[in-house]
């Protein structure tokens, strides 16, 4: 059974992220003055289905924990609560924990109880502060009632005491009980301070002497088991309302749960934490012993080994439909061509012919709606990034304002799961370097919020990803002060605007004069410059100083398929991918020059390039070409650096399918892939910027 | 047969089979759990800058996968290749991913049933064989067999020491 259900594992995974991401976005998108019901709603919506499914799988402390901000929610819904600033954030932090929870689940390890408990704390008091409503107090208490009956199981019961929250129903006296009587058993059972709730005492007129208006809190200490509690409470278990806690610094509960109840009947349960807001309330002490225990700490109580890096992916219904239609399309052509084929008489050639063609343009289509499925929106990257700047801001005291564009950009899923780091970077950069402190901006006379755009758009085969800010922008002259300092460069070396800029992704660079934990430390341009080299992309700055920066991103669309021009090198075919080739030319000596005897460099208009012969670097023997005027140079650009790879021939230009060398064997320097061609041979796809490493070598 | 074979060793679990090849005169053993398939030998692409022993990279149905000389990676004389020459495709299980390599040989010739017990461990034989790679030895009437450890042998990590 277990196993069954273990299949569907990651499928619930899945959904609730997708849920926790809803939430999110839906939490940070509520406006406090106005709300929008509807978005409410969604929030409630994904933590109700994350709470079903977590219920479902057995993950009771998701559940419970899920079932507390349900609450919340719920209240909200309800327009029972206003919703205001700190429960908004108690909410946030709590879809981290959730997330946390999940992600912990997920991969088998342990959950962090004591942050679990810190945010259920942060709930707990959040519910208890602003509402008199008893069932959430319950509610909380619920939610961990598992963990910690299991525990109680498994260790017998150690708990310091218990913290009972019990109001009884107006009704209770009616049924025979006495609270008094409950109250001197527990008394028999451990010290007992018992506090009493007079606020739901109405008016003398209104009152009914034969209803309990009154509710209690109580706290009782010593080694006592649950079942002891729960023996004086079974009377009254339908009658009342009644939430059961260790007694611990507020983290661990357990409940008993009771029927719903109507907020007006329960409205006397105050905690008694929140004196101020009770009718002069007095403590009634039975007995008084302070004490909190510390200790018990519940054990995650399930673990999933789940195992990593299976990967699913969201397809929309009209992308397959689309498929389905192009298989049903070949299927036709494939039919039509074995009718050919199974009597073929050279009058049928034309036939072939149009046959042949519709399986081309078949297959074409075919491959371009299967990339098409691995397409994601970008949104997936830029939805985190609202609560970024949300959180972030707040942190460094700074008004900015984020704006999207182009969310609905689609690019490789691959893309989409590696772009994420190193974009966060970016922005955090822009936020904590660029973006000025309110006051300086409007000294600058700019206006107080500043603004960070995040853009993503099309160009040619690329995607580019922008981040601009309006900030104080780089300064070309702390920059290169600083590059000197560092010794990167030489003191009178003459850089352009753009070499200057590109200072920024030497390791250690940092031009922050105080180091901030948000960024600051120098680590991380040259890890995002080497994240997006990975990609196949490159990056590019553009300032201007008190203006603000332009950090962009551009990407090829996918990672799978790559235009290529197939080059000869004796027996050996070498792909070139089309996007690095700059132009192709036949060379004489009177271009080249010899630098120090052995690097060959040759003139491209106003620039030398070096020549990089592929027969020599790659130890090709059959090479035909030797000199340099029997072959062909394609000049090529890579990391910025330009150079000429000698070849013999170009053979053809050629979409190609990359599949991994690495998979089966490992990285080998100068060379990116490999591919299969037509006649089902390996070729290797070359890696121009380690080619241009390899020859200098 | 892999049935078959799961299914012996559910029986007996002493005993494992193992593929015997030929190279040069030597006969070498290697489990048939790890064997993929075996086809002749066809003319791979070259991986430029890599050891004289991976002589390249061959499409196997859409995977690239490196087909390593034994004979070159013994350091045995090279030969030409035949008929009757080999690629004995391997699928080793890495911590983390099935690596499919591929290796020449000049002849497959049995599959042997080896207990466990009869596994010696590997003499000494010098430089020639790095015993590192072996498993253990197998006498089988006249004939010895090495038994190989393929995981150690064709770890491409290892082959990066190689060439260094």
């Amino acid at each position: 059974m277990s196993i069954d259900m273990a299949q569907f594992h990651q499928v619930f995974f899945e959904e609730s992220f997708e849920g926790l991401d809803a939430m999110e976005s839906g939490l940070l998108n509520l406006d406090m003055g106005d709300v929008d019901k509807e978005e409410i709603n969604t929030i409630f919506r994904a933590a109700h289905s994350i709470k079903g499914g977590s219920g479902t799988f057995g993950f009771t402390s998701v559940s419970d924990f899920t079932h507390v901000m349900e609450t919340l929610l719920d209240e909200m819904r309800d327009g029972r609560r206003q919703i205001t600033q700190t429960a908004l954030d108690v909410l946030l932090g709590s879809v981290d924990c959730l997330r946390e929870m999940l992600t912990a689940i997920q991969e088998g390890d342990e959950v962090n109880e004591s942050k679990v408990a810190e945010h259920k704390q942060a709930l707990d008091k959040e519910l208890n502060g602003e509402s008199t409503e008893v069932p959430q107090i319950e509610n909380i208490a619920q939610s961990i009632d598992t963990i910690e009956s299991s525990k109680a199981a498994n260790e017998g019961s150690s708990q310091a005491g218990w913290h009972i929250v019990f109001s009884p129903h107006a009704h209770l006296l009616k049924t025979g009980n006495d609270p008094v009587r409950m109250f001197r058993e527990l008394k028999e059972l451990g010290e007992l301070t018992a506090i009493v709730d007079l606020q739901g005492v109405p008016g003398l007129y209104d009152l009914d002497p034969e209803d309990c208006h009154l509710s209690w809190d109580l706290k009782i200490e010593g080694d006592i088991s649950r079942e002891e509690i729960d023996d004086i409470f079974d009377w009254v278990e339908d009658d009342c309302d009644m939430a059961i806690q260790t007694l611990t610094n507020g983290v661990t509960t357990s409940q008993h749960p009771t029927n719903d109840v109507a907020p007006n009947q329960i409205n006397s349960a105050a905690n008694s934490e929140q004196p101020a807001e009770s009718n002069d309330v007095k403590p009634e002490k039975i007995s008084s012993v302070q004490a909190v225990n510390q200790s018990a700490k519940p054990k995650a109580e399930k673990k999933e080994a789940k195992p990593k890096g299976s990967s699913s992916i969201r397809v929309d219904t009209a992308k397959i439909d689309t498929l389905i239609n192009m298989v049903g399309e070949l299927v036709i052509t494939q039919s039509m061509l074995s009718l050919v084929g199974e009597d073929f008489s050279p009058h049928k050639l034309e036939q072939l012919k149009n046959g042949i063609t519709q399986l081309g343009r078949n297959t074409r289509e075919l491959q371009e709606s299967v990339m098409n499925i691995r397409m994601l929106p970008i949104s997936f990257v830029f939805s985190r990034f609202p609560r970024l700047v949300h959180d972030l801001s707040t942190k460094l005291n700074k008004k900015i304002e984020l704006k999207l564009s182009g969310e609905n950009t689609e690019v490789d899923k691959t893309v989409v799961e590696l772009i994420s780091d190193p974009l966060v970077h970016l922005v955090r950069n822009s936020l904590d370097h660029g973006i000025e402190m309110p006051e300086d901006r409007v000294a600058a006379g700019k206006p107080e919020t500043g603004t960070v755009n995040l853009n993503a758009y099309h160009r040619g085969g690329n995607i580019v990803i922008e981040v601009v800010d309006d900030g104080k922008g780089l300064n070309k002259e702390v920059l290169r002060a600083k590059a000197i300092e560092k010794g990167l460069i030489e003191e009178d070396a003459i850089l352009t605007d753009k070499q200057t800029y590109e200072l920024i992704f030497h390791a250690g660079f940092s031009t922050a004069e105080k180091l901030t934990d948000v960024s600051g430390r120098g680590v991380g341009m040259d890890v995002v410059r080497k994240n997006i080299q990975s990609l196949g992309g490159n990056i590019e700055i553009e300032s201007e100083l008190g203006k603000g920066s332009t950090i962009a991103i551009h990407l090829p669309l996918t990672l799978a398929i790559l235009d290529g021009q197939s080059v000869a090198v004796g027996d050996e075919t070498y792909i070139v991918p089309l996007v690095s080739i700059i132009e192709t030319l036949n060379i004489d000596e009177s271009m080249v020059n010899r630098v120090a005897g052995k690097g060959e460099t040759f003139r491209l208009r106003d620039e030398y390039l070096p020549i990089v012969r592929m027969h020599e670097i790659f130890s090709v023997e059959t090479a035909k070409a030797t000199r340099l005027t029997e072959g062909l140079l394609v000049v090529v650009e890579g990391q910025g650096m330009r150079c000429g790879l000698f070849v013999d021939d170009l053979l053809g230009q050629q979409q190609v399918v990359i599949k991994s060398l690495e998979a089966n064997y490992r990285r080998v320097e100068g060379i990116s892939g490999a591919t299969i061609l037509g006649d089902g041979s390996v070729a290797l796809i070359l890696d121009i910027p380690g080619l241009v490493r390899l020859s200098n070598l | 047969m892999a049935n078959e074979n799961q299914l012996a060793q559910a029986r007996e679990p002493s005993t494992a089979q193992y593929l015997t090849f030929q190279l040069a005169d030597e006969f070498y053993g290697l489990e048939i759990l790890k064997v993929r398939e075996i086809r002749g030998w066809e003319p791979v692409r070259e991986i430029p800058n890599t050891p004289d022993f991976i002589k390249g990279a061959l499409n196997l149905r859409g995977a690239i996968v490196p087909i390593v000389d034994l004979r070159e990676r013994f350091g045995m004389k090279k030969v030409d290749y035949s008929p009757v020459t080999v690629v004995i495709v391997l699928s080793l299980v890495d911590q983390a991913d099935d690596l499919v390599i591929g290796i020449v040989a000049d002849a497959v010739s049995d599959v042997l049933d080896i207990n466990k017990d009869e596994i010696r461990s590997a003499p000494n034989l010098g430089s020639k064989i790095d015993t590192r790679y072996m498993q253990g030895m197998y006498v089988n009437g006249s004939r010895m067999i090495m038994l190989l450890n393929v995981n150690k042998l064709l770890n491409p990590e290892e082959f990066a020491n190689l060439t260094d």
